[in-house]
């Protein structure tokens, strides 16, 4: 973005939260908010069920349990892609952070988030998704 | 910040706590690609969640000192991360005294973590 350009202010309230001038720019600052709240959120859950292993072993199995039900297997996938979202396209703004010449090419970088995040996400949720259909009932 | 494109937030002009937040979130950003990724794929594609049960942990995982500094290093990594990444949004969408009240219960809340986090992993003793 060139110096001096003057830009219109974010609107404020809901359409201030998810419109944003659109285009690539927009979608993957919007995708990093959602996945890193969402991520956040996990990380809460995910300290307090491992703070049971000491505190409450019979209850972290309990809740295990339903990590490994085929709707916690679902949620478990969405997390896995949240995850893996973000932290492609963290690297993506890293590598413009750090040089910022390539930002001319943050067309290019986000395609090669998405062409990573399917290559390497969908045999991801298979392995992880697979025991719904294997498992016996 | 209007003026700015928002497609990330940009690095802040002055030295200060602005900027060491900004690269801190920058430098836990390449850790965590490495740790949370690997965690990530440790936990539920080399093991299944269902076999990792409290007693799995506390047996085999937490059996290793090695493994519970990593553990404990990337406890301490993603709650710097995400909690600077929280006070980010808060800061976006909430101005004046309720930004002040919701960012001083998010530190109570990062606290609180680091201390159940921090207590399960360092205390339970090895097997």
């Amino acid at each position: 973005m060139a110096r001096g350009t003057t830009l219109p202010a974010p609107r404020r309230g809901i359409r201030g939260a998810i419109a944003y001038r659109g285009g690539e720019g927009m979608l993957a600052w919007a995708f990093h908010r959602i996945s890193g709240i969402a991520v956040w959120a996990f990380v809460i859950l995910h300290v307090i069920d491992i703070y049971l292993v000491g505190g409450n072993p019979a209850a972290y199995n309990e809740l295990l349990q339903i990590y490994a039900s085929p709707p916690g297997r679902v949620m478990e996938t969405l997390l896995g892609a949240a995850l893996f979202y973000h932290a492609l396209n963290g690297m993506r703004i890293v590598v413009m952070d750090l040089w910022p010449a390539l930002t001319a090419y943050h067309r290019q970088l986000w395609r090669i988030v998405w062409i990573t995040f399917f290559a390497l996400g969908l045999p991801g949720a298979y392995i992880i998704l697979k025991p719904i259909w294997e498992l016996p009932k | 910040m209007s003026g700015q494109p928002r497609s990330r937030q940009p690095r802040p002009a002055s030295q200060g706590r602005e900027l060491t937040f900004w690269l801190l979130t920058r430098y836990s950003a390449v850790a965590l690609f490495v740790l949370a990724l690997a965690h990530f794929s440790m936990t539920h594609f080399i093991f299944d969640p269902a076999e990792q049960t409290a007693e799995w942990i506390t047996q085999m995982r937490w059996n290793s000192l090695a493994l519970r500094i990593l553990d404990w290093s990337m406890l301490i990594i993603v709650l710097t991360h995400s909690f600077l990444g929280m006070r980010t949004v808060i800061m976006d969408y909430l101005k004046g005294t309720t930004q002040g009240v919701v960012l001083a219960l998010l530190w109570i809340l990062a606290a609180i973590l680091v201390v159940l986090g921090s207590n399960v992993v360092l205390t339970l003793p090895m097997q």
